[in-house]
C-alpha cells in the first residue's frame, strides 16, 4: 500500500507507507481509552499527533512500538502493520519490535551511567561487536551534541542540562539506527532554545529516519510535521474516549481543516 | 493595627516594623530557638553512651593488643600471653559464608518482590515474612541452623554458623535492596524497555547498576550486625581452641574437613572470656571486642568507598 504524501514545504514526497496503524478500539481493563485512530505513516516523514490532554495521543503513539504492553489490562482491537507485518501478531516479540522502533520520552531519561555508555547501551543490547567509539560519535553528532560532550564522554549522563539530556536520549535512540523514532512530547520539559534545537534536529533526522511525534505545542506541529493527526475526546458515552477527528497534511489541517472540531481547537475556541 | 482597605494606597498600610525583627519576644522566634536547642541537646544525649562505650573499648582493649594477639591461639586459664588469631580467621570465614548465602538470595528475592512479581501475592507474603524476620531473636536463628545444619551434618561447623547469620542478614538485605530497586526512577526502566531490552536486561543493565549503592548499604548494615552476633554461633559453630587449618597462609580452611568442625569466632571468644575469673582472659576479651568493632568499621569503609567510586563512574 502506498499513499502520496504532501509535505508542507511544497515538494511532494512520494513516500511509501512504513507504518499502517489502525486502532479500532483500545482498552485499559474496562476503560475504553482510544477508538478509531487510523494513520498511515510514510517513510522519511514526520507525523504529529495533536489534541487536548487525555485525548489518547500518547497512547496511540505508544501502540506503535508496543510500549502499552506494559500497562495492565491493555487490549487492542486493530492492527499496526510495520513493513508488511502486523506487530500485534501472536508470533511477534515486542522486545524485537522496540529495537526497530525507538522512542524518546517526555522527560529526558538518561541512565545513571556515563554519556558514552548511555549511547552505547542499545548497541551493546544488540550484541554489536564492531568499533564502538565511531558509532557513539556518529550518534552524538547526529543528535547535535558531540561538540558539547566530546571532552567529557566519561562523565555521567545525568550531569548534563535538560536540553542536553534530551539530545543524549535522542542519540541513544538513534545509535542503533532504528527505522522509526517515536517522540512523546520531547520538548515539554525544555526551554524554548532547547526546543528550537530539537526541532532543527528533527528536520535533519528526517533524512534518515521516519518520525512520529506527540506534541501539545501546535506551533511545533506546524513547524516540523508533514502530516498531522488531530485527536479529540469523546465524552458522549459517559467515559473519556479519545478518537481521531482528522488526519491530513499539516498545511491543510492548519489552514483549511475539514472538521469543525479541528477548526475550533486550532483557533482556541476550546477553553 | 487599624488597617483600612480600598481607598488607601498600598504603601500607606501601617506595619509594625518591630514585628519584622528577630527577637526572643516573638513567640515564633522563641519557639524556633527552643526547638533548635532541644534537637542539639538530644543529639548530645544520644552520643554520650555511644562515645563512652567506644572510649571504654579503646582504653581497655588497646592495652592487650600486640602482635601475638593476632597470631597466637587463645590462652588457657592461668597462663600469660596468647591471642585470638583463630577467632579472627573464624569470624571472617563464618561471615563470608553468611554473605555468600544471603546476598544472592536477598538480592534476587528483592528483584522479584520489587519488580517481576510486584503486586503479586507471593511478593506480599515474602515481604511480610521478611519484615517479621527482622525482629527475629537471633538465638532462634541459631536454633534453626542447629536443627537444619548441625543435626543433619552431624556436628558444629563454620557453615552452620554461616547459615544462622545468613538467616539474620537475609531480611535486612532483601528489604533494603527492595527499597533501592524501587527508588530507581521508572522512566529509566521505561527508557530501557523502549530501547528493546528484555526484562532480564532491564534488571541487569539498568536497575541493578543504578540501585547498587543502596543494595551495598543494606549488605553492609546486615554484615555489621551479623559479625557481632554471639547467640546464634553458640548453637552452630561453638568455639575452638585451634586454628581451622594447620597450614599457612593465615591458617584459613583449605579442605571441607577444615570447615566441618567447631570454629572459633570473636563474638563467642568475647562471650567466653568476659565471664572468666582470669585477668589475662578478660583483657583478651576487651582486645577482641576492639578488633571486632574495628573489623566492622573497616568493612563499612570499604563498602562506602566502593559505592562512592561506583557512583562517580
Amino acid at each position: 500500500m502506498s499513499a502520496a504524501i504532501v509535505s508542507t514545504s511544497g515538494n511532494v514526497n512520494q513516500g511509501d507507507t512504513l507504518i499502517d496503524c489502525n486502532i479500532s478500539e483500545l482498552h485499559y481493563g474496562k476503560f475504553k481509552a482510544v477508538r478509531d485512530v487510523a494513520v498511515k505513516i510514510g517513510r522519511g516523514t514526520i507525523t504529529a499527533f495533536i489534541g487536548p490532554s487525555g485525548c489518547g495521543k500518547s497512547t496511540a503513539l505508544r501502540c506503535l512500538n508496543r510500549m502499552n504492553d506494559l500497562v495492565r489490562g491493555f487490549r487492542l482491537k486493530g492492527h499496526v502493520i510495520f513493513r508488511g507485518q502486523d506487530i500485534y501478531a501472536d508470533k511477534i516479540d515486542p522486545v524485537a519490535v522496540r529495537r526497530h522502533i525507538g522512542m524518546v520520552f517526555q522527560q529526558p531519561n538518561p541512565f545513571a551511567m556515563s554519556i558514552f555508555r548511555n549511547v552505547a547501551f542499545g548497541l551493546r543490547l544488540n550484541g554489536y561487536k564492531g568499533e564502538m567509539e565511531n558509532r557513539v560519535e556518529e550518534a552524538l553528532r547526529s543528535a547535535a551534541l558531540w561538540d558539547e560532550v566530546k571532552d567529557k564522554l566519561k562523565s555521567s549522563g545525568l550531569s548534563l542540562s535538560g536540553g542536553q539530556q534530551q539530545r543524549l536520549c535522542i542519540a541513544r535512540a538513534i545509535a542503533t539506527e532504528p527505522a522509526v523514532l517515536l517522540m512523546d512530547e520531547p520538548c515539554s520539559a525544555l526551554d524554548p532554545i532547547a526546543t528550537h534545537r530539537i526541532e532543527e534536529l528533527m528536520h535533519e533526522l528526517k533524512k534518515k529516519y521516519t518520525i512520529a511525534i506527540v506534541t501539545h505545542n501546535l506551533q511545533q506541529a506546524k513547524r516540523v510535521a508533514d502530516m498531522t493527526a488531530f485527536l479529540y475526546v469523546d465524552t458522549s458515552q459517559g467515559g473519556r474516549t479519545g478518537y481521531m477527528v482528522e488526519y491530513a497534511p499539516t498545511a491543510q489541517i492548519f489552514e483549511n481543516p475539514k472538521e469543525q472540531y479541528t477548526k475550533d481547537y486550532l483557533s482556541g475556541e476550546f477553553s | 493595627m487599624a488597617v483600612t482597605r480600598g481607598n488607601v494606597p498600598a504603601d500607606n498600610f501601617a506595619i509594625d516594623l518591630g514585628s519584622l525583627e528577630h527577637s526572643l519576644r516573638q513567640p515564633r522566634s522563641l519557639f524556633s530557638y527552643v526547638m533548635s536547642f532541644l534537637t542539639g541537646a538530644a543529639t548530645i544525649a544520644a552520643m554520650v553512651p555511644l562515645f563512652s562505650v567506644l572510649y571504654l573499648l579503646i582504653e581497655r582493649g588497646i592495652a592487650g593488643l600486640n602482635w601475638a594477639a593476632f597470631t597466637d591461639l587463645p590462652p588457657a586459664a592461668m597462663t600469660e600471653g596468647g591471642g585470638f588469631g583463630n577467632a579472627i580467621v573464624g569470624t571472617l570465614v563464618i561471615v563470608a559464608i553468611a554473605t555468600v548465602i544471603s546476598v544472592p538470595l536477598g538480592t534476587l528475592g528483592a528483584i522479584y518482590i520489587a519488580d517481576f512479581g510486584a503486586d503479586s501475592k507471593i511478593a506480599a507474603a515474602v515481604q511480610f515474612a521478611a519484615k517479621v524476620l527482622t525482629g527475629l531473636p537471633s538465638i532462634l536463628a541459631g536454633v534453626f541452623a542447629f536443627a537444619t545444619v548441625v543435626v543433619v551434618t552431624g556436628g558444629f561447623s563454620a557453615p552452620a554458623g554461616g547459615a544462622a547469620l545468613a538467616l539474620l542478614m537475609l531480611p535486612t538485605i532483601m528489604l533494603t535492596a527492595e527499597e533501592a530497586i524501587k527508588r530507581v526512577p521508572s522512566r529509566m526502566r521505561e527508557a530501557a524497555i523502549g530501547m528493546g531490552a528484555t526484562p532480564t536486561q532491564v534488571v541487569t543493565k539498568v536497575i541493578l547498576p543504578t540501585a547498587f549503592p543502596g543494595i551495598l548499604t543494606g549488605i553492609m548494615l546486615a554484615l555489621a550486625r551479623a559479625a557481632g552476633e554471639t547467640a546464634p554461633l553458640l548453637f552452630t559453630s561453638l568455639f575452638s581452641e585451634f586454628w581451622m587449618s594447620r597450614t599457612q597462609p593465615l591458617f584459613f580452611p583449605k579442605t571441607v574437613s577444615d570447615l566441618m568442625k567447631p570454629t572459633a569466632s570473636l563474638a563467642v571468644l568475647i562471650y567466653n572470656f568476659s565471664g572468666s575469673p582470669f585477668e589475662n582472659q578478660i583483657a583478651m576479651a576487651w582486645s577482641a571486642a576492639l578488633i571486632l568493632v574495628t573489623l566492622v568499621l573497616v568493612l563499612n569503609f570499604i563498602g562506602h568507598s566502593i559505592s562512592k567510586r561506583y557512583a562517580n563512574h
